[in-house]
């Protein structure tokens, strides 16, 4: 089965660099609501990287807020916190914080529901895939957080002289962190960190040991792919396969460009047949694998595919977001296309304003005309209701 | 009073430039006193909050006093207008990790600059984040990124800052940032947070800067920039074109632009927060200046008692008469009340 994914005008006009952003796409026309989630008076979002909803329709929110603390004064440099959980019903009410405190609960990536209302979260920080049942309470938890890191010593000439003026010593601002190993796992991470035994850059080792992780997915029996990891030109570029019980069963890719490898990952999705669509960031591309990893199709749209998500029911579509990057409001538009690639049309633009999107990390689309997206940029989560045909 | 302004193009080749970190002795000279008084205690904090160093203060419309400080974390608090504590805002938030301002615009919007997450962070009134500019550094990449020499110090990026300092809006709500210690400019957004231009680079000459530190902005759009090692404020029109600059009045750490039919600057000429005091012994004075320049007159000097200022960093002119100062070095905000009408008639001008 050789699917061909070709956008629009096919291969020619691909080849040429032509981008989903310079096809035409019919707009489509949306409200949207950036003031759904309620936050008790004293809790705030910060970066929103993760955004997903249950069964019941309600949304669970995973966001990088307050700040990271390291150690001093201990053998090495220990670190916590950086990221929380939060869960609102479906009317946009506080309903509580899951995970306080939790040991993997460090740089948000992505939250997603399984089929069961278990919360998975993905977190590029502590490296881990964590699995909490329904009502909160942790049921499995992937790879390992790095024991400590490593804080920089003072580069000579950064900044500017101490915080008010005084010529001291440059503040340590940014705080903390190494030169990483080879393999570009911080230091002190687990084995794996990118470079297995003798293995190709990016392959990693036989086993739940990540970097940077992107994102997780499950197939219809429960098997858990894991999109691993974000790091560009560093650490692992790979898809793990674990069965439900999260015991390893393959993996595949390595760094590179040719069909079947990656270079920073950026989400994963899984559609009713078993098909696995990676977000290859650096390769702007989205890959398509069967379950064992073989390549199926590609599809480039001419951008970094920065979230992509597969709509479930009997007609599936996906959407990627063509996120705008730190230092442009440029792009930012959202696409929504067949699973063969076509375009069915796109919406929204780069901005702060509500409607406009600022780094969009993450989209949930449970209901294929009704969305959440998680915005890096400007904090926050917005309710999308789409307009097909308006 | 003779007036201190210099035109750009006149004094290109005489100034002289200050030394990084120096901090003048005000050129100016037999500036009449104004008569003030400090009122004692005025902040009431509930048991066990504290201030840490005093970084920014700024009132709203309805002189609620909001105070952003250096302590354990950096944090956020509002007090009414008679002191008493009303509530933190912003606990634990993503973007405070190093206070640098806070100020309030016309529509009581809150906005804080932070210049350790490299972000301004703006709060409607209720005090929810409504919109960031900039980006904190991403902790990951900083993980794998850091060869020991750090991060690069001018990125002069649309939209990354580095260590910024300052914020100020125009009639038409376009946002104006100076940013900061590590790029010597000023950039400009829409009301929108979108880009619209910098300028600015670091240097000594009209139009350069050297840690553009605090700014104000007139009702006519002018932009005055405190160019702090450079020991002189400099006044850019709306299109951040420089227009003049005053140099006499030393170091300006901070300045405040009153609303008004009759606007003044305020300019404090700070004392260094290193403890020296010979710098103290001629430093730590606020100037009152009409907007062309001219000095009016000042009060104050250096020092930890009431009436005596610690490193102050930001001002709060909403009345120009009734004025809050934020200080580094004593960890507090106090109330100043100016008495002009008590100064002798031969002073200021």
């Amino acid at each position: 089965m050789r699917r061909a994914f070709r956008l629009l005008t096919g291969a020619a006009a691909l080849a040429l660099g032509a981008s989903l952003a310079a096809q035409t796409a019919p707009e489509i026309a949306y409200d949207a609501n950036a003031d759904l989630l309620k936050l008790p008076d004293s809790t705030h979002f910060g970066e929103v990287a993760g955004v997903a909803t249950n069964s019941k329709g309600h949304i669970f929110v995973y966001t990088r807020t307050g700040a990271a603390h390291a150690t001093v004064g201990t053998s090495r440099t220990f670190y916590k916190s950086g990221s929380r959980l939060f869960e609102f019903d479906q009317t946009g009410k506080f309903v509580r914080e899951i995970g306080v405190g939790v040991y993997g609960f460090n740089n948000a990536q992505a939250v997603r529901i399984d089929p069961q209302d278990n919360i998975w979260v993905v977190d590029r920080g502590s490296t881990q895939v964590i699995k909490f049942d329904p009502e909160g309470r942790i049921q499995l938890v992937m790879s390992r957080k790095p024991e400590a890191i490593a804080v920089r010593a003072p580069a000579p000439g950064a900044g500017r002289g101490g915080a008010e003026g005084r010529g001291g010593p440059p503040p340590e601002g940014r705080g903390v962190g190494a030169p990483p190993p080879p393999g570009g796992a911080p230091a002190a991470a687990p084995a794996g960190g990118g470079r297995g035994p003798a293995g190709p850059a990016g392959a990693g080792i036989p086993g739940d040991s990540f970097t940077r992780t992107a994102g997780v997915a499950w197939d219809a029996q429960g098997n858990i792919y894991v999109a691993d990891g974000q790091g560009d030109g560093i650490g692992n570029a790979r898809v793990a396969k674990f069965d439900k019980d999260a015991h390893f069963i393959k993996s595949w890719g390595q760094r590179g460009t040719n069909p079947g490898e990656f270079n920073s990952l950026r989400g994963i999705a899984i559609d009713a047949k078993g098909l696995v669509y990676v977000a290859d960031g650096g390769n702007k591309r989205i890959q398509v694998f069967d379950g064992d990893g073989n390549v199926k199709a590609s599809v480039s749209p001419g951008f970094v595919p920065a979230a992509i998500c597969i709509t479930p029911g009997p007609h599936q579509y996906m959407y990627i977001s063509n996120s705008n990057d730190t230092d442009s409001l440029d792009n930012g538009e959202i696409y929504k296309v067949e699973l063969d690639g076509k375009i069915v049309g796109k919406f929204g633009r780069a901005g702060r304003v509500p409607k406009e999107f600022n780094i969009v990390n993450q989209i949930d689309c449970r209901n294929e005309n009704e969305l959440f997206v998680a915005e890096l940029g400007s904090w926050r989560v917005q309710k999308l209701t789409l307009k097909p045909g308006k | 009073m003779r007036r201190f302004i210099i035109a750009s193009g006149v004094i290109v080749g005489l100034l002289s430039a200050s030394p990084l970190f120096a901090q003048s002795k005000a050129k100016a000279e037999n500036v009449p006193e104004i008569p003030f008084e400090s009122v004692p205690n005025f902040l009431k904090f509930p048991a066990n909050l504290y201030l840490g160093e005093g970084i920014g203060v700024a009132t709203n419309s309805k002189g609620h006093v909001f105070v952003y400080t250096r302590s354990g974390d950096t944090r956020l608090f509002e007090f009414d207008q008679n002191g008493a504590f009303v509530r933190e805002i912003g606990a634990g938030l993503y973007g405070f990790t190093f206070a640098h301002a806070v100020r309030v615009d016309k529509d009581d919007n809150i906005w804080t600059v932070d210049e350790g997450s490299n972000m301004v962070i703006k709060f409607n009134p209720a005090g929810r984040v409504v919109m960031v500019i900039g980006r904190r550094p991403d902790a990951v990449d900083e993980l794998t990124a850091m060869s020991g020499q750090g991060s690069a110090p001018h990125p002069n990026k649309p939209y990354t800052f580095s260590r910024p300092t300052d914020v100020g809006w125009d009639a038409q709500g376009n946002i104006f940032v100076t940013d900061g210690y590590g790029d010597d400019r000023v950039v400009k957004f829409d009301k929108n947070g979108r880009f619209i231009k910098s300028a600015g680079t670091a240097g000594n000459g009209p139009g350069q800067l050297r840690l553009p530190h605090t700014m104000a902005m007139d009702a006519a759009g002018n932009v005055y920039i405190g160019d702090r090692s450079n020991a002189r404020v400099q006044v850019w029109d709306n299109d951040l074109n420089f227009k003049t600059m005053f140099d006499n009045v030393g170091s300006p750490w901070a300045v405040c632009v009153s609303p008004g039919p009759h606007q003044y600057l305020f300019v404090s000429n700070s004392v260094p927060d290193n403890g020296d005091s010979r710098a103290a012994a001629q430093t730590g004075e606020i100037y009152k200046m009409e907007l062309d320049g001219t000095i009016i007159g000042k009060f104050g000097k250096a020092g930890k008692a009431l009436k005596e200022f610690s490193t102050v960093h930001e001002i709060d002119c909403r009345n120009p008469n009734e004025l809050f100062v934020s200080e580094i070095t004593d960890w507090r905000v106090q109330k100043i009340v100016l008495k002009p009408q008590a100064m002798k008639s031969s002073g200021g001008r």
